[in-house]
């Protein structure tokens, strides 16, 4: 391979788009890792303190997009305290002084200030687009410099952000020249926007093809916007309320008939369900749906919209459906690829709607595409999930939550063990699982055995002993991100295989029964290991007792060894 | 020393002087499952984060993202009401029972210094237990709170003791 010029090489690598393949391209010989290195513009950091800015900028001097990562999965469910790390300013500051021509940004589980967002938008003059995705720590402010400053603006996806509303006039901070917006996501902020700046905003930007709005956008203006945009290819409506028999309702009804490239459909934060018919028109061509944000809409309601959908691929919804419900999907939507169903009632009230294993198998029975789930359901049966997997061996991602985490079997009483057996069995293309319900070790059994290709598991209140763990980490080949919280495993199981650590992206344990020597120990047995102690609580002890239980513990492989940003109750070991 | 289902320790309520003890955890004691420790289904939802739905979900769905929880201060004819989450963390929240009562210092017995202030916040939780204010993490407390009161330290038994202390005198009943 030596005879090729490094320009032919580079056009090869080209061809290569997952960093997946750039990343095995590089492990070749030293002339391929170089001319890949100087060739790669899309960086993905799936841990940002796995590495740091300046090594990212030495080895990929000519990166144009950066996607990074920070708070571990479970700080999504409130069991990572506020402050405990994961800021991205010192990126986007080193990027800046190195004069790297940064056009995309994505970050998840990061926290994001209105300085961080001043530097960015002021630093990179052909920054093309912003991902945020569950992040935290900025204001309208922040955005109101994105808005002023980028002139070739084309992406403003916010995405489940806490955002602080300072009721400035973000949005009028587009100037009048902004023409490039191709989406614009604001779904998640809280305040009023300026709507007559929006409508503007969407009539000069003849290339929009995705807009979420939030819920200060009403209906009215929702229709003024579609006049202007009627190439939109995927629409979150604000609020869905009005008089469904004013004109402001038929006028809606005529704009969206128009909008015949809408593909994927969210948002009726706040609904009057008398208007739902005025999308029936759009739903014949719908791919994704999502109404997981709408708990409105009662079961009734949602029927006689899916029934609308035939060519669905991807649905999101309120457990308010029912198992009935799920049965309509299912002999509606046959192209189904990705079903989430999240619970509408966290405190299990009276006459509460709830799945069951039923509305489950219906599914599996009527979606043999099906390759994503996630499914909060209120009892579940061994039978039901081996009936599952019979019907779809192709499940990628597989995540079942019992509402009651260590519920057995609905019908036989016994632990859920066999039904997960079966799934990881049939479903040799598995990657991502989350296990609940009463478990023994048996379960960790079938995946240490069966799951292969997994890459992340959650485990919580699961398993007998360290056996369990250890069923897991001595099969799981390509494992990544092991979760697990509530669970009997410890020591044992911790410091058997400390090497594993290192292919792996991350371990969390929470509430388990890891003692502090033993974390001291695996960090001193792997210095490339970062073992993180998170203490929450009034009484931070100097020097815990070794044989004292660790009540957080978060570790990740890294290459720069411990952070310096780690706030006061969390310890590096 | 029984350990419960969450394995906290330091958020167990439990009679006696702060820190005290100095017992040593017991590493081979199996964990009991979590239906030892809660019985049933009854108290399924007692667990921070289970059902494992993201906070940003959790606000914006449930009661629409409203956390109102009624406050009562003895002394005071009426009760208000406060949404917990509108605020970030204990000392936010202690500012607006400050404004709402128009009474200063209640944020003193949290930092436990005695005597400072003749007011003590304290809160029912799912448990039906009532709880010092600021023991446990904000996201924790505000998962598990369903009422606040700001209780005149006068009236528990005895002068001068320990905020903790206060919290044998309680019962259940309000």
């Amino acid at each position: 391979m030596n005879y090729f010029p490094e320009e032919v090489l580079e056009h090869v690598f080209d061809f290569l788009t997952s960093h997946r393949d750039r990343n095995a391209v590089s492990l070749v010989c030293k002339s391929w890792y170089s001319v890949e290195r100087f060739s790669r513009e899309k960086v993905f950091i799936g841990n940002c303190y796995a590495v740091n800015p300046e090594r990212l900028i030495a080895r990929f001097p000519r990166v144009r997009s950066l996607t990074l990562k920070g708070k571990p999965h479970f700080a999504d469910f409130n069991l990572v305290p506020h402050d405990w790390g994961g800021y991205v300013y010192p990126w986007i500051e080193a990027m800046a002084k190195s004069g790297i021509n940064l056009e995309e940004l994505r970050l998840k589980r990061m926290v994001v200030s209105d300085e961080s967002l001043e530097l960015l938008a002021k630093s990179f003059p052909n920054f093309k687009s912003l991902v945020l995705v569950s992040c935290e720590g900025f204001t309208t402010d922040g955005l109101a410099a994105i808005a002023s400053n980028c002139r070739f603006l084309r992406e403003l996806d916010l995405q489940e952000n806490e955002v602080d509303d300072r009721k400035g006039q973000w949005l009028s901070c587009f100037p009048d020249t902004c023409t490039s917006l191709v989406s614009l996501n604001f779904a998640c902020l809280k305040g009023e926007v300026n709507v007559a700046a929006l409508e503007r905003l969407v009539a000069r930007c003849r290339n929009l093809r995705s807009l979420r709005l939030n819920h200060a956008v009403p209906l009215d203006a929702l229709q003024k916007i579609l006049v202007q945009a009627p190439q939109l290819n995927d629409l979150g409506t604000g609020s869905f309320l009005h008089d469904p028999d004013s004109e402001a309702y038929c006028k809606l009804k005529n704009a969206i008939k128009k909008c015949k490239s809408i593909r994927s459909l969210s948002g009726f934060l706040d609904v009057n369900t008398r208007c739902l018919p005025a999308v029936y028109p759009i739903c014949t061509n719908l791919t994704s749906l999502n109404l997981s944000y709408a708990p409105g809409i009662y079961s009734s309601e949602l029927i006689k919209l899916i029934c609308h959908c035939k060519k669905l691929e991807r649905l999101w919804i309120l457990d308010t459906i029912g198992d009935k419900g799920l049965g309509v999907v299912a002999s509606t939507c046959k192209e189904l690829q990705e079903l989430r169903v999240f619970p509408s009632d966290l405190y299990d009230g009276v006459g509460n709607a709830a799945v069951t294993e039923e509305g489950l198998v219906a599914i599996s029975a009527g979606c043999p595409k099906l390759n994503s789930l996630l499914y909060f359901c209120q009892q579940m049966t061994n039978a039901a999930l081996i009936t599952v997997a019979k019907n779809c061996p192709n499940f990628i991602r597989f995540r079942l939550c019992t509402l009651d985490p260590t519920i057995p079997d609905a019908v036989t009483n016994q632990p859920l063990d066999e039904g997960f057996g079966a799934i990881v069995q049939s479903c040799k293309g598995l990657k991502r699982l989350s296990v609940s319900g009463l478990l023994t070790d048996q379960v960790f059994l079938y995946i240490g055995m069966y799951a292969e290709q997994l890459e992340m598991l959650s485990i919580a209140f699961a398993g007998d002993s360290d056996k369990g763990m250890l069923y897991v980490l001595n099969g799981c080949k390509k494992l990544k991100k092991l979760e697990i919280r509530d669970s009997p495993f410890g020591n044992v199981a911790l410091l058997a295989d400390v090497g594993k650590y290192e292919t792996m992206r991350s371990l969390w344990m929470s509430s388990c029964e890891v003692t502090y020597g033993a974390c001291k120990t695996l960090a001193e047995k792997m210095p490339r290991l970062n073992v993180e102690i998170i203490n929450e609580g009034e009484q931070i002890e100097a020097s815990p007792d070794d044989r004292h239980r660790v009540e957080k513990m978060y570790l990740y492989r890294t290459l720069v060894g411990p952070r310096r940003d780690a706030p006061e109750f969390v310890w590096t070991l | 020393m029984e350990k419960n289902g969450l394995g906290s320790l330091e958020t167990e309520l439990r009679l006696g002087l702060p820190g005290g003890g100095g017992e040593v955890e017991i590493k081979n004691e199996k964990k009991r499952g979590f239906s030892d420790c809660y019985g049933g289904g009854e108290n399924k939802n007692q667990v921070v984060g289970w059902p494992p739905v993201a906070a940003y979900r959790r606000k914006n769905v449930f009661n629409g993202g409203k956390m109102y929880v009624k406050v009562s201060m003895d002394g005071a004819p009426f009760l208000r009401k406060v949404d917990l989450s509108m605020h970030k963390g204990y000392s936010e929240l202690v500012k607006a029972l400050e404004e709402l009562f128009g009474c200063y210092g209640i944020g003193e017995a949290l930092k436990d210094e005695e005597d400072k202030c003749e007011y003590v916040p304290i809160y029912e939780d799912k448990d039906g237990d009532w709880m010092l204010l600021g023991d446990v993490p904000w996201q924790m407390f505000t998962e598990s709170c369903k009422r606040l009161r700001i209780m005149k330290r006068a009236d528990a038994n005895g002068m001068g003791l320990h905020a903790k202390d206060l919290l044998k005198g309680l019962s259940k009943e309000d």
